[in-house]
């Protein structure tokens, strides 16, 4: 089985994430980036599959700037076996439908893919949306939100778990599935497998090689735009109430004066 | 920008790392071909995530829950092993060790990093992957090869667990003094008896065995240390059979409770010899420099948790106001505001960052094979961080006044389980006699001189050279004294001194590596570094006064009046 994950490098969350002055985008050189949490189970189910299917293949997608090699490297000493990077620097502010026009062509460059895998929402955009775009833009069956993930022949079956409660999916690969965050616990890499993963294959692409309009990508493609964008306000001093016996009373008054109750 | 928790400085570490003794240049070495600067750091993020995520957590209730004596084994809390097993199954503990013995050739000083994370999310826990790589170690040195091959390969996947045996309950620092027997069987195989002590992780259910190392004397072999052999005890013979080696008492401690540390009686029991009869303290002494700087990182690593803590408590702890403020209805400032908590915090770091460069460039000198000078700089390694460490986490608990002092707050266990340090592997007492003693007589010290000049000319630090200029003046007296015992009464004084000198050399080292960086980081280097230079490096001239007069205080002190 040719499995195939898309990853994402994404801004620490323990690190303080900004946005650029200029153009409103993430300033990534301000934190510290490393693979999204949900892509490490993403990358997970994949190994697993592997483990289970002899002869499968685990290939990682990415697309960002050059330091997301440092986040396809995670993944490749987590076990995957080779990886195709996405870098140009016209991608910079791509959208959401952008990404996905962008991995359906980097997809392409692959052949004989059986199931395509990803998280099922970056913690920095958090649209949440590109798993299913790909699909829709490769005309496959989505499944989403999977909790647990099971390939027999040639069907994936998975339990998709959102707020509205379970649904048991199935479909015939290939088949684009992404994974929730209760999906896994993912491995660690090991020391022999972050020796490996400097000798595994990483295939580099420009838009060009990868056959991407420059117009379907980039900032000015996007079909939002982010205006204007402020840091959070620091943490006030309060206010305090002195209690002359009706302490409960202010403190209501207050709640409800900051529309809280 | 933000550390991810309060364990290690992630941009210390690179600094230290990276930019000030350059690591990546090691990878022209053959032994480091394979590694880049990628593997490193991939290492090293590897080591923060497992201490963070499997190690920490746990450290209290390390504390809190000690290890039990029950029914004659030792029962440990639930959450011991798989953190142990996740390290094992990482390949952590082989990585500095040789491809041909399974492990990864990753530079000792990498190693050093990858350690002190674990040391300082939890120490406790830590220990019982430290003394099996320690025994596998000597183990790979000094072993048969058949004994190297049964156990060795389980001890490095974690299925199999070492100890060292070495004290006696009459004999600790003077081993000299054991009398634990070796009887040679007609086999091969020699038949032990006697009483170890202090041994920890001497009994315990984490794996299939525990492999002890034992020092005793086979009878009629030579008196003192020349007598003494090294042997292999398990604790489950080949044939599966249990080995009488008796759990006879746990010992209750200040700190490290979550290492079980045990009496242990060899009543007949079985043992293979290792390395040559009569050898058995030369093999374990080819081991105790490494454990002597795993000892120094241990010190630099606690030292600098709790300077962490102790820098986020004072961040964010609002009390009192400016000096200058007349105003009580002012908002109170962050008590880091205050100069004299930023004194505590700067003589934190000026420790914890100082003893942590000084057990990494130590680290570097084994993997450039500088052997001399490490040999000199061993028992500094190991004296230093564990005098000066501590004391910056007593500063910690000061910083977080009241509620440092409680069981609710991190530094007390820190300062607990760093007060071992300055005893085990040693004493200060023995480490000043081994450097006075024998080590600043070796080529390593003119070594040591000569690096250090070089710094304080590069630097245009006058304060650092007559420092230097005393220490070599004042070592030169103590040589020329022809009686020994007034030579070497004041040599912990004179290791304080030259341990003072040493990482004021290695702070004036580090500021030059900032260059002309302007970032928080590398001004905070400089800060620290002047710290040093202005508040301790001047403690270092009434130490070495006092040694210059060959001081009889201590001698002349008669037993009977204290």
């Amino acid at each position: 089985m040719n499995i195939v994950v898309l990853v994402k490098q994404v801004p620490d969350t323990y690190s303080e994430r900004k946005l650029s002055s200029g153009d409103h985008t993430l300033d990534r050189d301000a934190t510290d980036a490393v693979l999204d949490e949900i892509d490490e189970r993403a990358v997970e189910s994949a190994l697993q599959l592997k483990e289970a299917n002899d002869g499968s293949e685990v290939t990682v997608v990415a697309m960002g700037p050059d330091r997301a090699t440092d986040a396809i490297r995670k993944a490749l000493s987590m076990g995957a076996d080779k990886a195709v990077h996405l870098s140009d620097e016209a991608i910079h502010g791509t959208d959401a439908i952008g990404t996905a026009k962008a991995l359906v062509k980097v997809l392409g460059t692959l052949e004989g893919t059986d199931l395509v895998l990803a998280g099922n929402e970056a913690s920095d955009g958090r649209t949440g949306a590109v798993p299913a775009m790909v699909a829709e833009l490769l005309g496959l069956p989505s499944l989403t939100h999977a909790r647990e993930l099971t390939v027999d022949g040639g069907t994936v079956t998975v339990r998709r778990e959102t707020d509205d409660g379970v649904t048991v999916l199935t479909a015939e690969l290939p088949a684009v599935v992404s994974v929730n965050e209760k999906i896994n616990e993912p491995r660690y890499p090991s020391f022999k497998g972050i020796m490996a993963a400097k000798k595994k294959p990483v295939t580099t692409l420009t838009l060009a090689d990868a056959g991407i309009e420059p117009s379907d990508v980039g900032l000015s493609a996007a079909w939002s735009t982010v205006t204007e964008s402020n840091p959070k306000p620091p943490k006030s001093g309060g206010e305090k109430v002195e209690d002359e016996g009706d302490g409960g009373s202010k403190i209501a008054a207050f709640l409800v004066g900051q529309k809280l109750i | 920008m933000h550390e991810r928790n309060l364990i290690l400085s992630r941009r210390d570490l690179e600094f230290l790392l990276h930019d000030w003794l350059r690591v990546e240049e090691l990878t022209a070495l053959p032994r480091f071909a394979e590694h880049s600067r990628e593997t490193f750091d991939a290492v090293l993020e590897l080591a923060a995530d497992l201490a963070t995520e499997r190690f920490a957590p746990h450290n209290k209730r390390n504390d809190a829950e000690e290890p039990r004596f029950e029914e004659g084994r030792v029962v440990l809390h639930d959450e011991v092993a798989p953190a142990l097993r996740a390290a094992a199954e990482a390949g952590l503990l082989s990585a500095t060790m040789d491809e041909s013995a399974g492990g990864l050739q990753l530079p000792h000083v990498v190693g050093t990093a990858v350690q002190a994370w674990f040391h300082a999310a939890n120490v406790g826990t830590w220990a019982y992957a430290m003394l099996t790589v320690a025994n596998a170690n000597l183990l790979l040195a000094h072993a048969a090869p058949e004994l190297v091959e049964r156990y060795v390969p389980d001890m490095l996947a974690g299925r199999v667990h070492g100890t060292m045996c070495l004290s006696e309950p009459q004999a600790g620092s003077s081993l000299a003094d054991i009398t634990t027997r070796a009887e040679p069987r007609s086999d091969g195989t020699h038949v032990l008896t006697g009483t170890k002590m202090w041994i920890s992780g001497g009994d315990h259910e984490l794996g299939e065995n525990i492999v002890h190392l034992v020092l005793a004397k086979v009878p009629g072999g030579p008196p003192g240390v020349k007598g003494i052999s090294l042997f292999l005890v398990p604790k489950v013979l080949p044939d599966g059979t249990r080995n009488p080696v008796v759990l006879t008492g746990i010992n209750h401690k200040m700190g490290w409770r979550g290492t079980v540390n045990t009496v242990l009686s060899f009543e007949g029991a079985t043992g293979w010899l290792v390395g040559a009869e009569g050898r058995g303290l030369a093999a374990m002494f080819h081991m105790m420099n490494e454990a002597r700087v795993g000892v120094g990182a241990g010190a630099a690593a606690l030292a600098y948790t709790g300077y962490l803590k102790s820098l986020d408590y004072a961040k964010s702890r609002p009390q009192g106001r400016p000096a200058g403020a007349k105003n009580p209805s002012t908002p109170m400032v962050p008590i880091i505001e205050h100069a004299d908590v930023r004194r505590m915090l700067l003589a934190q770091k000026a420790y914890a960052e100082g003893a942590l460069a000084l057990v990494l460039y130590c680290g570097m000198l084994v993997d450039t094979g500088e052997r001399e000078l490490l040999e000199v700089l061993t028992p500094i390694a190991k004296s230093w961080p564990s005098q000066w460490g501590l004391e910056a986490n007593a500063l910690a608990i000061q910083v977080h006044g009241g509620y440092g002092y409680t069981r609710e707050y991190d530094v007390e266990q820190h300062y607990r389980d760093n007060r071992l340090n300055p005893i085990h592997e040693g004493t200060h007492g023995i480490q000043g006699a081994d450097l006075l003693g024998r080590k600043v007589r070796t080529p390593g010290f003119e070594q040591l001189c000569a690096r250090i000049a070089d710094t304080a000319a590069r630097a245009g630090s006058k304060e650092l050279q007559q420092a230097l200029d005393r220490l070599v003046e004042v070592t030169e007296i103590l040589h020329a004294h022809p009686d020994a015992e007034e030579r070497l009464a004041n040599a912990s004084v004179y290791l304080e001194a030259a341990g003072h000198i040493v990482v004021a050399w290695l702070w004036v080292d580090q500021a030059l590596a900032t260059g002309d960086r302007q970032d928080a980081l590398a001004r905070g280097k400089r800060a620290a570094a002047q710290y040093f230079l202005r508040f301790e490096l001047p403690k270092v001239g009434p130490q070495l006064e006092l040694l210059a007069t060959l001081d009889r205080t201590t001698l002349d002190t008669e037993p009977t009046w204290l």
